[in-house]
């Protein structure tokens, strides 16, 4: 096989040819439905919460709460990674995202213990979102002190 | 005699016969195209163990023993065994043959694993220094899909040019002594790296691994493709098998007759959502083990070249940004030895 950088972009191209793309305009229509599903049903429970006496604020957190616990149920009974075949960045986006990537590795790492397994992987996932998270909302906070006020 | 021949290959001078094979697979390989040919399919994935490893090495470990079984030898009459599989330091393999008693070479080839071991215990047999050897390749998805991917419960898209791990194991006893099938040559692969870092599209890394070997093959034993009743690679896959009959079609040979994969063949891509096919150690040794020596055996392939394939790559590897580099060893399997 030759193995020169010509010959290397010459075959990278005829795997561009071979192998097929993604749907990626099917798979947009679908997540965008699939995950304003998720944020409706969330507002449904929103508007539940406030009938039944909860206050603006406490309502929004209810709700908070309720969906990640749906989220790690899903995933704890394995329905959730069923869902997300098809919806793909749809129930990735939203809350119950979170909790799937939190709650999969506890699950998976389990059988290596509390401490190694789910404490040290649970955030797998989650940790760089968490990490980014936090550094950008530092720096927005401090941009906000400087020009904001 | 010179048993190396050209550049990359041996040719064997005494006879090396597949005495026995077995293959254990899991329940979704159990559903596919092949299902007729195992010798075992599992109800579960965990195969009654705690978790994904231990079910792997137990798959291995029955394998492994129903290889013997179905030879008619006993343990002491193997002399090596020879076996791998993808996990890390091979804990598989090293765990699953732990109570045979039988001393172990452990190899590494990737998903070429089975290739490399047949090679390796037909070299050891013909060169007098064992009379039958024990060899085996294993794999299991879940296994692989958290050491290699992600945790099995998050929900994301595989891309269409993904492969399916095979759960699964094949092994085969080899010996100095007995019928057909015979090993009669070897040719052992060269990593080639033609710069695929995608890790969701394996059949293209190992794609030029195989066209290396098949070239090398053909010059070394100075044959073409239609010397074989068929040519089976390991684990490419529907786009990789598309890309080894161009590949080889720009170096003069025509491989659109007998050529097919192991990974397109152990699923159905309509119905079993496997994307371009099976993958891992246990897809060519099971699809061998299980499906391709009762075909020889019962005079339906008369010669065959079997090409496990493997995608060279870790976790730490694709982390750091390293192109995944393919090998493939190809080996010749034949009802009958001409006399030489």
């Amino acid at each position: 096989m030759n193995t020169s950088q010509k010959s290397k972009d010459r075959f990278q191209r005829m795997v561009k040819e071979v192998s097929p793309n993604s749907a990626v305009v099917k798979n947009c229509v679908k997540a965008f439905f699939s995950g304003g599903l998720i944020c409706c049903f969330g507002q449904f429970l929103t508007d539940v919460f406030g009938k039944i006496g909860a206050s603006k604020d406490d309502a929004g957190m209810y709700t908070t709460a309720a969906l990640i616990f749906l989220g790690v149920l899903l995933t704890g009974l394995g329905v959730y990674d069923k869902i997300g075949k098809h919806t793909g960045a749809g129930s990735v986006v939203p809350i119950t995202g979170f909790a799937n990537s939190m709650a999969a590795p506890a699950v998976e790492f389990k059988k290596e213990g509390m401490i190694m397994g789910i404490g040290a992987k649970m955030f797998l996932v989650a940790g760089p979102v968490i990490v980014y998270g936090l550094i950008t909302s530092v720096a927005v906070g401090v941009l906000y002190y400087i020009f904001g006020r | 005699m010179q048993k190396k021949k050209g550049g990359q290959s041996v040719i064997f001078q005494y006879p090396v016969t597949i005495k026995s094979t077995a293959s254990i697979v899991g329940p979704k390989e159990g559903q596919g195209p092949l299902r007729d040919y195992f010798d075992l399919t599992l109800d579960d994935v965990m195969a009654g163990q705690k978790t994904w490893e231990k079910a792997e090495s137990k798959i291995v470990e029955d394998a492994m023993n129903l290889a013997v079984k179905n030879s008619g030898f006993d343990n002491s009459h193997i002399d090596f065994v020879i076996a791998g599989d993808l996990l890390n330091q091979s804990t598989a393999t090293t765990f699953g043959v732990m109570g045979m008693k039988i001393p172990l070479f452990g190899i590494f080839g990737a998903c070429s694993t089975f290739g490399e071991g047949l090679g390796l215990g037909a070299m050891l047999i013909d060169g007098g220094f064992a009379k039958n050897v024990l060899v085996g390749a294993s794999s299991h998805f879940c296994s692989a899909e958290r050491q290699f991917r992600s945790p099995l419960e998050l929900g994301g898209q595989r891309p269409p040019t993904a492969s399916w791990t095979v759960t699964g194991a094949g092994c085969a006893v080899l010996s100095n002594a007995g019928e057909k099938p015979y090993i009669t040559g070897f040719t052992a692969g060269r990593v080639i790296d033609m710069g695929i870092t995608d890790a969701n599209n394996m059949g293209a890394a190992m794609a030029p691994a195989v066209v290396d070997t098949l070239v090398n093959h053909f010059k070394d034993f100075n044959r073409n493709p239609a010397y074989y009743d068929v040519i089976a690679t390991g684990d490419l896959g529907y786009i990789g098998h598309e890309l080894v009959v161009r590949l080889m079609s720009e170096e003069g040979f025509n491989m659109s007759e007998n050529y097919t994969d192991c990974g397109i063949q152990i699923f159905d891509r309509e119905t079993q959502d496997t994307h371009v096919g099976g993958s891992g150690c246990g897809c060519s040794a099971s699809a061998f083990s299980g499906y391709y020596y009762k075909k020889i055996k019962q005079g339906e392939i008369k010669s065959m070249l079997l090409i496990p394939t493997g995608a060279l790559l870790s976790q730490t590897s694709q982390q750091q940004g390293s192109n995944i580099p393919g090998i493939a060893h190809a080996v010749v399997i034949e009802s009958s030895r001409q006399d030489r």
